[in-house]
């Protein structure tokens, strides 16, 4: 890591993007996966306007180049985990469309067979560990996640996502402590959307750049455009490798937006029409993601065939959401417990 | 094909709402995610947005329209060179309007469930409300004892645990190089090392939801509370973060993790550092209660407790820690978690305790029996499955019941065994359910306000006196 503002540690520093060259491939990629993002969490809108979806419902558009980036460049052993704006997460963890969409109609199909909903959503298999509804919670078990991976002796790096509100919770710094104390591999991605729920982010932080979160821990932050999902990715890089090689926790706090409200019921008076619609057409990730890939040359087909794959796997999730079964009601009953035999 | 566009719901519980604007003109060019039309409800005005592209074919419902019912369709989508046409009937989906079935309501039944029926799975059982016999346990087997203090007891589970599985480890403030900070660690950072055996900083939050994290992944943590006053900081991972996730995970992922330390009144420590929080936790579906009082209780159960698959809380006693009791040498002396003990026979009353109660509840169970009354004493060990059936099977026998806790009267255990014995035995009792419990204050420092506080074995002999009409 290099430093610019302090001689000693932490090494702290506003990144500037190198922006490297990716491949079309690579563009490809993360470009299917944010779409997916987005018109899932579209089709998620529209179903909970529908009435199918119930309770909270937290959607990420705006967000998508934050976990497309980070995930792009972590192995499939890391583990991961977030708070209740987690619908991306799984996508990007590679986990199935209908079982996420079905989850959040309630029915026996989803992720957790339709106890869990929106925000409860687990996968042991692709090491997605939810999905938590108390805002900071996921921190501290994040923290162990990284605790677990080290104590088993793996070079597995955890990623732990939370929000700019949740940045301040006193747990945070309890888990920042222990995670740099230990040398715990977890990277901590505050995804920084401006706005815990109606409260801008100089209304509620004495110190509105996160990235300095860790400073008196010794853990050192980078700040990144998180609408520029290679700069995201560039980042993301570099923080996991700094974990995979023995060196502690690291913060990216990422600058992002969140197009609709905190939540379906989020009339969003505490901001002004011009400041969303100016990050819908200047700081758009995928429309910027879009621009290079124009500037690449790559192929028009080859977009509107991944337009099209996407849009086959929402609208078949939504149906799939719509068609599964209720959970039978001897459901109510079972997971309460491990069973002891 | 022509989509419809339904009037949303903002919330769950709208059920209409205003069409106050449309943003966009019949033959408008919409985007995916582009604004259309403005609805408002008694709390928020909000955007209505296109979730496909095409072209705004015609609007059916014109600006201005209140009391839109949810889900009424209120323009058409058609894609471009597509006519609105005659629209062909769409299927509107709907929400489910399924009542839930419930399947068994909690049911009462009479104890015997194990008369040639195979429980197969007990915890269910438990959660619908049946009377079980406890999983079965023989005691006798463990001839080989020795004297060891509570203290010994749980430092050994805790060591032949660790021995044979590396998963296990232990975790808390003190425990490591200080040796605990009652001293139950004893020696174990010695044998086991700092990765097992592991000091944390005084953040009981931080460390509690780091453990519980750490469980998810398949780790088996023990943690210490210095005492269970401060486990409250921790309140919300015990709670929201180890008992929830098999539920709300479907199954998938659990969390196997024992929380313990000292819980109840130490001697003269004050209201902040005295509280028993058996009720509180054992409250909670998802988590297991125990509470040993022996050296025997301790180990059995402490080993139990870290081999189960599920979050256990295990209330220890911080004036018991020095008390020694015989007790299995066996590394395989495990106490079924869910098994109450019969402590001593009787047959005129009997008095249930847990914890430091039992001793109390023994001591007036001797006394008692010098004034002619046979005394029955349940150990309960676990308070969470609790052993209704020994409970139910003894009052069944004496018809007279004592419940004897050191926490607070309302909603305590004692509150659970009076409903338990309305449920089960009504027709068996012959006298109302007694509860002994704390004086319902904060507890006092001085002295003397201190032990009218707590419970006594003469309020225990009292209480046995009323139930048994013998003034």
């Amino acid at each position: 890591m290099t430093s610019s503002k302090t001689k000693k540690k932490p090494k702290l520093r506003s990144i500037s993007n190198t922006n490297p060259e990716p491949s079309a491939e690579e563009m490809k990629k993360l470009y299917r996966e944010m779409l997916l993002i987005r018109r899932f969490e579209e089709k998620a809108g529209q179903l909970y306007g529908m009435g199918l979806i119930g309770g909270f419902c937290h959607l990420y558009i705006g967000q998508e180049a934050v976990v497309t980036g980070i995930t792009s460049v972590q192995e499939k052993q890391d583990t991961v985990v977030t708070s209740y704006r987690d619908h991306a997460h799984m996508l990007a963890c590679g986990m199935d469309a209908n079982g996420i969409m079905a989850e959040l109609t309630g029915r026996v199909t989803g992720y957790s067979r339709g106890k869990g909903g929106s925000m409860h959503m687990f996968s042991r298999e692709k090491n997605f560990f939810g999905g938590h509804g108390i805002v900071g919670a996921q921190i501290p078990l994040g923290t162990g996640l990284a605790f677990s991976n080290k104590y088993k002796g793996t070079d597995r790096v955890c990623l732990t996502y939370f929000g700019d509100g949740a940045a301040n919770q006193g747990q945070v710094f309890e888990s920042f402590n222990m995670a740099e104390l230990w040398k715990l591999p977890v990277v901590y991605v505050i995804e920084n959307n401006q706005y815990a729920m109606g409260t801008s982010l100089a209304r509620a932080s004495a110190e509105t750049h996160l990235y300095k979160r860790g400073a008196s821990f010794n853990i050192p932050g980078e700040e990144v455009d998180g609408m520029d999902v290679l700069a995201v990715k560039e980042a993301g890089d570099r923080a996991v490798k700094w974990c995979r090689d023995g060196k502690g926790p690291i913060i990216l706090e990422m600058k992002t937006y969140r197009y609709r409200g905190h939540s379906m019921s989020d009339p969003a008076k505490y901001r002004t029409k011009e400041e969303v619609e100016s990050y819908k057409e200047t700081r758009d990730p995928i429309a910027r993601l879009m621009g290079r890939m124009n500037e690449a040359g790559i192929a028009e087909e080859d977009i509107k065939s991944i337009d099209n794959d996407v849009k086959k796997i929402v609208n078949e999730s939504a149906q799939f959401a719509q068609d599964s079964p209720e959970p039978d009601s001897d459901e109510l009953w079972t997971d309460v417990l491990v069973e002891m035999q | 094909m022509p989509v419809q566009i339904l009037m949303p719901a903002l919330s769950p519980t709208m059920t209409e709402g205003n069409l106050s604007k449309w943003l966009k003109r019949e033959g408008d060019k919409v985007k995916a995610g582009e604004a259309i039309a403005e609805i408002e409800t008694d709390k928020a005005t909000m955007e209505v947005e296109a979730v496909d592209e095409g072209i705004l074919g015609k609007i059916l419902v014109a600006e201005g329209t209140q009391g839109v019912a949810v889900n009424t369709p209120i323009a058409v989508l058609v894609e471009e060179g597509e006519e609105v046409g005659d629209l062909p009937t769409m299927d509107i989906p709907c929400v489910p309007q399924s009542k839930p079935e419930v399947s068994a309501p909690a049911r009462m039944s009479e104890a015997r469930q194990s008369e040639g029926k195979i429980i197969e799975n007990r915890d269910i059982l438990y959660a619908q409300g049946y009377v079980l016999e406890p999983p079965p346990f023989d005691e006798s087997e463990f001839t080989e004892v020795r004297a060891m203090t509570v203290r010994e007891a749980l430092r050994d589970a805790m060591a032949e645990e660790m021995r044979t599985d590396d998963l296990v480890y232990l975790m808390g403030e003190e425990v490591a190089e200080y040796q605990g900070a009652y001293k139950v660690s004893q020696g174990l950072l010695d044998e086991f090392g700092p990765r097992r055996v592991i000091d944390t900083p005084i953040t009981e939050h931080g460390f509690a939801g780091l453990a519980v994290g750490s469980a998810m992944n398949g780790l088996k943590p023990i943690v210490e509370f210095m005492t269970w006053n401060f486990g409250m900081q921790a309140m919300d991972h015990i709670i929201n973060s180890a008992a929830k996730t098999l539920y709300m995970a479907g199954g998938q992922l659990g969390c196997p993790i024992v929380f313990r330390g000292p819980n109840g009144a130490a001697s003269r420590v004050g209201a902040q550092h005295s509280q028993c929080f058996a009720s509180w936790y054992a409250h909670i579906p998802g988590l297991k209660v125990v509470s040993p009082w022996s050296a025997a209780d301790a180990k059995g159960l402490l080993k139990a407790a870290i081999r189960d698959p599920n979050p256990v809380i295990f209330l220890e006693n911080e004036m018991m820690y020095g008390q020694s009791f015989e007790a299995p040498v066996n590394d395989n002396f495990v106490i079924p978690i869910g098994r109450a003990k019969i402590e001593r026979e009787g047959n005129d009353v009997t008095i249930v305790a847990y914890s430091i109660m039992v001793g109390k509840a023994l001591k007036a169970a001797e006394q008692l029996a010098e004034e002619g009354i046979s005394a029955e004493v349940i150990n309960l060990r676990t308070i969470r499955p609790l052993d209704r059936y020994t409970i139910i099977e003894s009052v069944k026998k004496t018809n007279r019941i004592v419940s004897v806790e050191e926490s607070w009267p309302f909603a305590g255990i004692g509150s659970e065994i009076a409903a338990l014995c309305m449920e089960h035995a009504f027709d068996y009792l012959d006298a109302p359910v007694a509860r002994v419990c704390a004086a319902d204050v904060p507890l006092p420092y001085a002295a003397n306000l201190e032990a009218l506080a707590l419970p006594q074995a003469e309020h225990i002999v009292e209480a046995v006196k009323k139930v048994c009409y013998a003034n």
